[in-house]
C-alpha cells in the first residue's frame, strides 16, 4: 500500500468523522422544526448539540485541509467545479455558525424565531448538498485533460446524485433522532423514537436503491460487503430503536453512515475524482496526490494527532452525558 | 472583458475582503482568550470575586467575536480551492501541509474545549474549566502560527524546488517553511498585534465604563489590565516591526521601495512621513522626509544604500523576464503609513493611560482613590489634568479600541498587496493562480453573495457587542460560586437547570 493509497483512506476517515458527527447535529437542526412543539423544546434540541456542533465541524476543515495537502489535484477541481453548490453550503455554514452563538443572546421573540429558522434550513440545506456532491465525486462528472470541471451547474443536479442527496438527508435526520432520544428525558425523547422509526423507514428505502445503483454502476466485491453493512446496521438501528435500546440505536446509525460512506469510496477507488468524458482524465490517487515527502510528513501529523483529537473530543461527551429535559433550559438563561 | 470585473479582479477583491474581515475578529480571538484566561486564572487563585464577574463579562465580549471569527475561517480555508485553482495544483503540495496542522492540531484544539468552557461552568472542577479556556488560547496561537507560516512561504518561499515534469513546487523541508526568519518574524508582529487589539479593546470598554462612573471594581482592573497589555505590546510590535522589515529590505526589496515611494535606490536613504507623486512618471512631486531613516529602518545603517522602486523593477525584469513588477505605490505607500499610524497612536494612548491613572508611584497620598473610586488622571505630582482634558483623554480612550483593527487592517492590505503581482514571490504570478474554469459570473456572485452577508452580520455582530458592552459584568449567581467538584457535574439535584444554555 502505498502513501496515496494510505491518504485515500485518510480522507475517506475524515468524510465519515465529520458525516457521524455532523450528521446528527444537522439532524437535530432539522428536528428543531419536525419534532419541537414550543420554545423550551427547540432549545432543549439544541442544547444536546451545543457544546460539541462545533468540534463536529472541524472534521470538514480538516477534511479540506487534509484534501488540499494530501491531493492538491483534487482539492481544486472539486472545490472549483462544484463552485456554486459549495457557496451555498459555506453560506449555510456561516449563518449556522453565528445563529447557534447568538440565538440566545437576545430576548425578543423575533430574533429567536429568525435564528430558529437559519437553524432548521442551514441544517437541511448542506445535509442535502453534501449528498448530492459525493454523488456527482462517485458517478463522475465532465472533467477535461487539465483537470477543470467544465459541466454546468445543472449537470450536477443529475437524478443519482439528487436521490443521493435524499439520501443524506434522510440518514443524517434519522441519526439526529436517535441521538435526541439519547440525549433527552421526557416527553420529547419519547416522541423523537417515534420519529427515528418513520424516517428511518424512508431512509432505508432511498439508501437501498441507492447504494445498489452506486453498487451497479462502480462497485465490486469490496464494496457489495460495505453496502450489505450498511443496510444491514440500518436495519438493526430500527430494531434497537423500537426496543428502546438508545444507545444501541445510535451506535448502529453511527455504522451505517460509516458503512454507506465507505462503499462510495470503495467504489471510488483508485479514482478520486472519475472524468465522465474520458477515462484517461480522470483524477486518481496516483496523478491528484502530493509529493512522497509531503504525504510522508501529513502522515505522521495524523498517526499522531488524530488519536489525541479522538481522545478529547469523546472525553467531552463523556463530560456532556447527563440527558437534557425542559427542566434544564433556565428561564432566563442567555 | 471589462478589465474591472475581470474574474480575477472579482476573484482578488473577494480575497481581500474576505480576508480583512476575517482578520477583523482574528486578533481580538487570539488576545481575548488569553486575556480571559489571565482573569479567570486570577479568580482561581485569588477567589476574589471582582476578577470572577471581569472574566464572565469579558469571555461573553469574547464568545459573541470568536463566533465571527470561526465562521469567517471556513470560507478561508475553501477559496484557495474555489478562486484560485491554479494556485492549489501549483503549491497544494507545500501550502496545504501548514493548513492541515492547523486544523488538525489547532482548530479541532479551539473548538472543543471552547465548547468544554461555554457549556462547563456546572459541569467541571474549577480548574479543569479554567484548564479550559487556556487551551482555547494555545488553540489560537498555534492556528495563528501555521497558517502565517504559510502566508510567509508565500512572501519568501523555501524549502522547496519545482517539479518540472508535473509542473508543481514541491515541498523539500518542512521544517524550514516552518522555522524561517519571515515565519518567526511575521508571527512575532501579528501576535504582537494582536495583543494591542484586545489591550485597546479592554481599554476603550473600560474607559466606556468608568467615564460613566459605572461597574468601577471590575474595570478599574479591566482597564489597568488593557493598558498594560497595550504597553507591552506596542513595545513588542515596534521590534518586531523593526524585524520584519530588515527581512522584508533583503527578501522584498519591492515592497520596501513601495511603502517609502522611494523611487531611485540612493545611500542614506529618508523614510518618507508625506508623499505625493506620478506613478506613470516614477517619482514623487512632493515629499516630506526623515533623511537617513530608511536606510537605517532597513539596514540599521544610516547611510546603507536602499534600491528603489526603478532599479527594482529592472532587476526584475532581467531576472524574471519582460513584465512590470510594481505594485499600486499609492496603496503600498499609504497602507504603511495608516498601519505604522494607527498602531502607534493606540500604543502611546495606552502609555499615557498607564502614567495618568498610575496608583502610587510619584503620586500624593490625597490623590490615591478607593476600591470603588474612578483613578484621578494625574500629569504631574499634584497636579491632575483638568476636568476638560480628562474628559478628552477617556474620550480619546473609548475611541482607540478600533485603532489597532485599523492599523491590522492596513497590514494586510500592505503586506499582501505590497507582494503583487507575485502571489508567491518570484515564483508565481497572481494572474496564473486563478481559477480558469470558473466564470466570471459565478466569481461575481460568490463576491456579492458574501460581501452581503458579511455586511449584514457586521451589523448583527456590532450591535450585539454593544448591549453586553452596556450591560456591563452580571451578577454572580450562588451556582457561579459554587462550581461542581465532579467531572460532569454534582448530582445534588438531577433537575437544576444548566448554568449556561442556548
Amino acid at each position: 500500500m502505498e502513501l496515496h493509497d494510505v491518504w485515500f483512506v485518510l480522507i475517506a476517515v475524515l468524510w465519515i468523522g465529520y458525516f457521524f458527527l455532523e450528521g446528527f447535529d444537522f439532524g437535530v437542526g432539522i428536528l428543531t422544526k419536525l419534532l419541537a412543539r414550543d420554545r423550551p423544546e427547540k432549545r432543549v434540541l439544541i442544547n444536546t448539540i451545543g457544546p460539541v456542533w462545533d468540534g463536529n465541524e472541524v472534521w470538514l476543515l480538516t477534511a479540506g485541509g487534509a484534501t488540499f495537502a494530501a491531493f492538491p489535484e483534487w482539492y481544486a477541481t472539486l472545490f472549483s467545479g462544484f463552485y456554486l453548490p459549495l457557496l451555498v453550503i459555506l453560506v449555510c455554514l456561516i449563518v449556522r455558525g453565528v445563529a447557534f452563538e447568538y440565538r440566545a443572546k437576545r430576548p425578543e421573540e423575533n430574533w429567536q424565531r429568525n435564528w430558529e429558522n437559519a437553524i432548521f434550513w442551514t441544517s437541511l440545506v448542506p445535509a442535502f448538498l453534501w449528498g448530492v456532491a459525493f454523488g456527482n465525486i462517485v458517478r463522475g462528472v465532465k472533467i477535461d485533460k487539465n483537470f477543470e470541471y467544465v459541466g454546468t451547474l445543472w449537470d450536477l443536479l443529475n437524478p443519482y446524485a439528487l436521490l443521493g442527496g435524499l439520501v443524506t438527508l434522510t440518514l443524517f435526520t434519522f441519526h439526529g433522532a436517535v441521538f435526541t432520544a439519547l440525549k433527552t428525558v421526557g416527553d420529547i425523547r419519547e416522541r423523537a423514537r417515534k420519529l427515528a422509526l418513520w424516517v428511518g423507514l424512508v431512509t432505508a428505502a432511498l439508501a437501498l436503491v441507492f447504494l445498489l445503483w452506486t453498487q451497479i454502476d462502480s462497485g465490486d466485491g469490496k464494496s457489495l460487503v460495505a453496502m450489505i453493512v450498511a443496510v444491514a446496521a440500518l436495519v438493526a438501528a430500527l430494531a434497537a430503536n423500537q426496543a428502546g435500546r438508545e444507545g444501541w440505536s445510535f451506535a448502529l446509525s453511527g455504522v451505517t453512515i460509516l458503512a454507506a460512506v465507505a462503499m462510495l469510496f470503495l467504489s471510488l477507488f483508485p479514482n478520486v475524482m472519475p472524468s465522465s468524458l474520458n477515462a484517461d482524465w480522470s483524477l486518481t490517487v496516483s496523478n491528484a496526490s502530493s509529493s512522497p515527502y509531503t504525504l510522508k510528513i501529513m502522515t505522521w501529523l495524523a498517526a499522531i494527532a488524530t488519536p489525541l483529537v479522538m481522545l478529547y473530543q469523546g472525553w467531552t461527551y463523556w463530560v456532556f452525558r447527563k440527558r437534557i429535559g425542559t427542566q434544564h433550559i433556565a428561564e432566563t438563561a442567555h | 472583458m471589462n478589465l474591472a470585473l475581470a474574474p480575477e479582479t472579482l476573484a482578488r477583491w473577494q480575497f481581500g475582503i474576505t480576508t480583512v474581515y476575517h482578520f477583523l475578529f482574528v486578533p481580538l480571538t487570539i488576545s481575548l482568550a488569553a486575556l480571559t484566561a489571565g482573569l479567570q486564572t486570577a479568580w482561581v487563585r485569588t477567589e476574589n470575586e471582582k476578577y470572577l464577574r471581569a472574566t464572565k463579562f469579558w469571555g461573553k465580549l469574547f464568545l459573541i467575536n470568536i463566533a465571527m471569527g470561526v465562521v469567517t475561517g471556513i470560507v478561508q480555508e475553501f477559496q484557495f480551492g474555489m478562486n484560485w485553482s491554479d494556485y492549489s495544483r501549483f503549491v497544494g503540495d507545500i501550502f496545504g501541509a501548514p493548513l492541515a496542522f492547523e486544523a488538525l492540531i489547532a482548530f479541532f484544539f479551539e473548538s472543543t474545549f471552547i465548547g468544554l468552557w461555554i457549556f462547563g461552568w456546572d459541569r467541571l472542577p474549577k480548574k479543569i474549566h479554567l484548564a479550559c479556556i487556556w487551551m482555547v488560547s494555545i488553540g489560537t496561537i498555534l492556528s495563528a502560527y501555521f497558517i502565517l507560516a504559510a502566508n510567509s512561504w508565500m512572501q519568501h518561499p523555501v524549502g522547496y524546488r519545482i517539479n518540472k515534469a508535473k509542473g508543481r513546487a514541491e515541498l523539500t523541508d518542512f521544517w524550514q517553511v516552518l522555522t524561517q526568519n519571515t515565519a518567526l518574524a511575521q508571527a512575532f508582529h501579528t501576535l504582537s498585534a494582536s495583543f494591542l487589539t484586545g489591550g485597546a479593546f479592554m481599554v476603550g470598554v473600560a474607559a466606556f465604563h468608568l467615564f460613566r462612573k459605572k461597574h468601577i471594581r471590575v474595570m478599574k482592573t479591566s482597564l489597568r489590565l488593557g493598558l498594560v497589555t497595550v504597553v507591552i505590546a506596542g513595545m513588542l510590535i515596534v521590534i518586531s516591526g523593526d524585524t520584519l522589515g530588515k527581512v522584508m529590505f533583503k527578501q522584498q526589496p519591492m515592497k520596501m521601495a513601495a511603502a517609502e515611494a522611494l523611487w531611485d535606490g540612493q545611500n542614506s536613504a529618508p523614510f518618507s512621513i508625506f508623499a505625493y507623486g506620478d506613478v506613470s512618471k516614477g517619482h514623487n512631486s512632493v515629499e516630506l522626509s526623515v533623511p537617513g531613516l530608511l536606510s537605517f529602518l532597513a539596514d540599521d545603517n544610516f547611510n546603507s544604500h536602499v534600491p528603489g522602486i526603478n532599479d527594482t523593477n529592472k532587476a526584475e525584469q532581467q531576472k524574471y523576464g519582460p513584465g512590470d513588477y510594481r505594485p499600486i505605490i499609492p496603496v503600498t505607500f499609504w497602507a504603511f503609513r495608516w498601519m505604522i499610524g494607527f498602531g502607534m497612536a493606540s500604543f502611546a494612548i495606552g502609555l499615557a493611560g498607564l502614567w495618568l491613572t498610575r496608583k502610587k508611584f510619584m503620586l500624593p497620598q490625597h490623590l490615591r482613590v478607593g476600591e470603588d473610586e474612578v483613578p484621578h488622571l494625574v500629569l504631574f505630582r499634584n497636579k491632575p489634568l483638568s476636568a476638560k482634558l480628562g474628559r478628552l483623554y477617556w474620550l480619546v480612550a473609548i475611541w482607540t479600541l478600533a485603532f489597532p483593527l485599523i492599523a491590522n487592517s492596513w497590514g494586510w492590505i500592505f503586506t499582501e498587496m505590497g507582494r503583487q503581482p507575485w502571489v508567491v514571490y518570484g515564483v508565481l504570478q497572481t494572474r496564473h493562480a486563478v481559477s480558469p474554469g470558473v466564470s466570471q459570473t459565478e466569481v461575481l456572485i460568490s463576491v456579492i453573495t458574501f460581501t452581503a452577508l458579511y455586511a449584514v452580520l457586521a451589523v448583527v455582530e456590532v450591535k450585539l457587542l454593544a448591549k453586553y458592552v452596556k450591560a456591563g459584568p452580571p451578577e454572580l449567581t450562588d451556582a457561579d460560586l459554587n462550581p461542581p467538584t465532579k467531572i460532569g457535574g454534582d448530582s445534588r439535584d438531577a433537575d437544576k437547570p444548566m448554568a449556561f444554555s442556548y
